[in-house]
């Protein structure tokens, strides 16, 4: 017998269950997996306008955001770079290099983020009201190491595309997109540890700055 | 990690006399108790909250085969290999198996208590692959050849001073002791090694059958580097871990790490589903997922069944008065605090850990702050019967335990006994009403004076008031 096949039958033995899992106990767990039964959920998250809400949830995460019209992200990003004294030079995603960098003096480069890139530009898959959180999924032309590897992350959140829990991010990933892809990453904030004498330092192996721009 | 915990005794006595483990985990102790009790308190139906995760958690512990199976179908649809392990070391086998197949030189690693349980890094190494903890606290522990001493924080015991001599022994650069600085000196160290890695391993926070997903919550992004970067990914984690759905993903992630470090959310939840797909430029090109068993399935179907909820969160520890004083390695293995006093002895055979679950006070705090409700101190006192059962007790102990049944069993008898044994205690208790010493169970007054008893018994003021009125 394989460790697979001894390890099920353990586990059905202790529980006073004989012969492998039966077609009905099958069927049993995959209906009470498609009610996608939802738990009670905080009240603040259900009470408040999700736009507050996720801005007031980015402020204690250390998320900076601003909110401007699509056509001035550029601005917008040279503004940001320009006050946290960095080079406005970017490796972004392909859906935002249609808009006018130059004219905003910026260097974008519709690329997978590598080592020496300072600033990753993304958008996202939607927004978390609740925890002030951004979900990125995974596709060829998204790639997760922008949101990742430089020091700087910025990411456009349209407005429209907050939603008010997990729950709900997970419901539009079913209905827009159907299966999983490879990655779902959810972001809150900069990356931060606290191993070395349970002091919070912002900035571990992520990003040390998280700017969104809501559109 | 070798078991140590028959050594219980001469390790926490060890621990209690050392000034600076003693003066770091002071330091800790206020910071995890104090930012969950605040983020649990903005949270008004976080009881509500807890009875959902407690209940779905023994939902599919009671459907476990089934629920492995569908993680299983799902995982595989989408380009997984799951590999089944029995014991820790068919769980090493599996991974050096496919390292080796691979031609792995390097491997990066994310946080894994189930690697650290089966002694993974140690085979790797035997092996020629050179395994690189990149979770600060494992990275600081790597260095100094130490196992982690507590299961969120595993570096908790360290001193900055302790890793600043780490640092300068490893990078060979200028000692620096700010903190900040540190853990830029970490990063970049550690960087090179996250681009150039052959195999990324990883633990899993849970695994999610409707879909076949694993998933890591990090503070740090180092696990996000470990699953997308290397063309292999390796998810070694435990048979109890799997959920059903994603919205059950959704109710324990508002549980964990505001019971764990007081945070309303982690930074980076990582869900991974199979391989890289086409035209992805990042991701993994062969996923593998271990499903180790090694004593987990014992608890199935048993009186102790309610510990397999756990979410590893570590508030059982933070809040126990034991762990706060001896800290994590006096344990012995892998799990301290209250959850590895249950887990250690059924793991390990309770004959090696008999000491874990009679090191508790039972003041019942790991109940209350446990965020899936496990009766913690109900499951200790459980061990502590079967070990009386199994005649694992000592002789010194079981006499008296014997005596004191056979009295109490008897009311003229113990009212006699308590009587005569509270004026013995009164005369013992002398002018400053403390017993510094009791012969024969000198245990109790080694580190601390008995107060004296009153010199009258419950019952006999009870009888004396009756009589008055």
């Amino acid at each position: 017998m394989s460790a697979r096949e001894n390890i099920l039958a353990r586990i059905r033995r202790q529980q006073g269950r004989s012969g492998p899992t039966t077609a009905e106990e099958m069927a049993l767990v995959r209906a009470n997996i498609r009610e996608h039964g939802v738990g009670p959920k905080p009240l603040a998250a259900q009470a408040e306008d999700s736009l507050e809400l996720f801005k007031r949830e980015c402020q204690r995460l250390l998320t900076t955001f601003a909110e401007v019209d699509e056509a001035t992200v550029p601005h917008e990003v040279a503004r940001y770079c320009a006050e946290a004294n960095i080079a406005k030079s970017l490796a972004g995603w392909r859906e935002y290099s249609h808009l006018h960098w130059p004219a905003a003096g910026i260097d974008y480069a519709a690329r997978a983020a590598n080592k020496d890139d300072t600033v990753g530009f993304t958008g996202c898959f939607c927004a978390i009201a609740e925890t002030g959180t951004l979900l990125l999924l995974s596709s060829p032309d998204q790639p997760k190491l922008n949101a990742l590897l430089p020091e700087t992350h910025i990411c456009v959140v349209p407005k429209a595309r907050i939603v008010p829990t997990m729950e709900d991010a997970f419901a539009l990933v079913r209905t827009e997109v159907g299966e999983p892809p490879r990655s779902m990453f959810f972001v809150s904030g900069p990356s931060r540890t606290a191993d070395i004498e349970q002091t919070i330092v912002i900035g571990a192996h992520g990003p040390y700055r998280v700017h969104v721009i809501l559109i | 990690m070798q078991v140590q915990s028959m050594h219980f005794k001469r390790n926490a006595s060890a621990k209690l006399n050392d000034a600076v483990l003693q003066r770091n985990m002071q330091k800790a102790k206020g910071k995890f108790v104090d930012g969950r009790a605040k983020a649990v308190s903005e949270v008004e139906n976080w009881e509500a909250i807890r009875t959902h995760a407690a209940a779905l958690r023994d939902q599919c512990l009671a459907n476990l085969d089934a629920y492995l199976l569908e993680f299983e179908a799902n995982a595989t649809r989408h380009g997984a290999v799951v590999h089944w392990a029995e014991t820790a070391a068919e769980a090493c086998d599996i991974i050096v198996k496919i390292a080796k197949e691979n031609g792995v030189a390097k491997a990066t690693k994310s946080k894994s208590m189930v690697s650290e349980e089966v002694n993974l890094n140690e085979r790797l190494e035997a092996a020629g692959i050179q395994p690189i903890e990149t979770d600060l606290g494992e990275y600081i522990l790597q260095l100094a050849g130490e196992p982690p001493s507590h299961i969120v924080a595993p570096a908790v015991h360290k001193s900055k001073e302790q890793v600043a001599d780490l640092f300068v022994a490893a990078h060979g650069k200028p000692r620096l002791t700010d903190i900040p600085a540190m853990t830029r000196e970490a990063r970049d160290a550690l960087r090179d090694h996250f681009l150039t890695a052959d195999m990324g391993i990883s633990g899993a926070n849970f695994i999610i059958a409707e879909t076949g997903t694993t998933l890591t919550v990090t503070n740090e992004g180092n696990a996000d580097m470990v699953t997308t970067v290397p063309r292999i990914h390796c998810v070694i984690t435990g048979v109890e871990k799997v959920i059903p759905t994603l919205e059950d993903f959704a109710t324990l992630i508002r549980l964990l790490p505001r019971s764990a470090v007081g945070q309303t959310i982690a930074n980076y939840l990582t869900l991974t589903t199979g391989t890289k797909m086409p035209g992805d430029q990042d991701g993994p090109e062969q996923m593998h997922i271990v499903l180790v068993d090694a004593g987990r399935t014992k608890f199935v179907g048993t009186d102790m069944q309610d510990m397999l909820r756990c979410i590893r969160c570590g508030a059982c520890m933070n809040h126990c008065p034991v762990y706060q004083n001896v800290g994590g390695h006096a344990y012995g293995w892998v799990y301290p605090g209250p959850m590895g006093s249950i887990l250690t002895p059924t793991y390990v055979g309770i004959e090696n850990a008999g000491d874990l679950p009679n090191a508790a006070t039972f003041c019942g705090e790991c109940q209350v702050v446990c965020p899936v409700k496990i009766p913690l101190p109900d499951l200790m006192r459980k061990l502590r019967e079967r070990q009386h059962d199994m005649r694992l007790r000592p002789w010194s102990e079981r006499i008296p335990m014997a005596m004191w049944a056979f009295a109490a069993k008897r009311a003229g008898l113990y009212a006699f006994l308590s009587k005569w044994g509270a004026r013995v205690g009164s005369w013992l208790g002398g002018r400053d009403r403390l017993i510094h010493s009791l012969p024969g169970i000198d245990g109790w007054t080694q580190g601390r004076d008995m107060p004296a008893p009153e010199g009258r018994t419950f019952r006999e003021l009870y009888v004396q008031r009756r009589d008055k009125q």
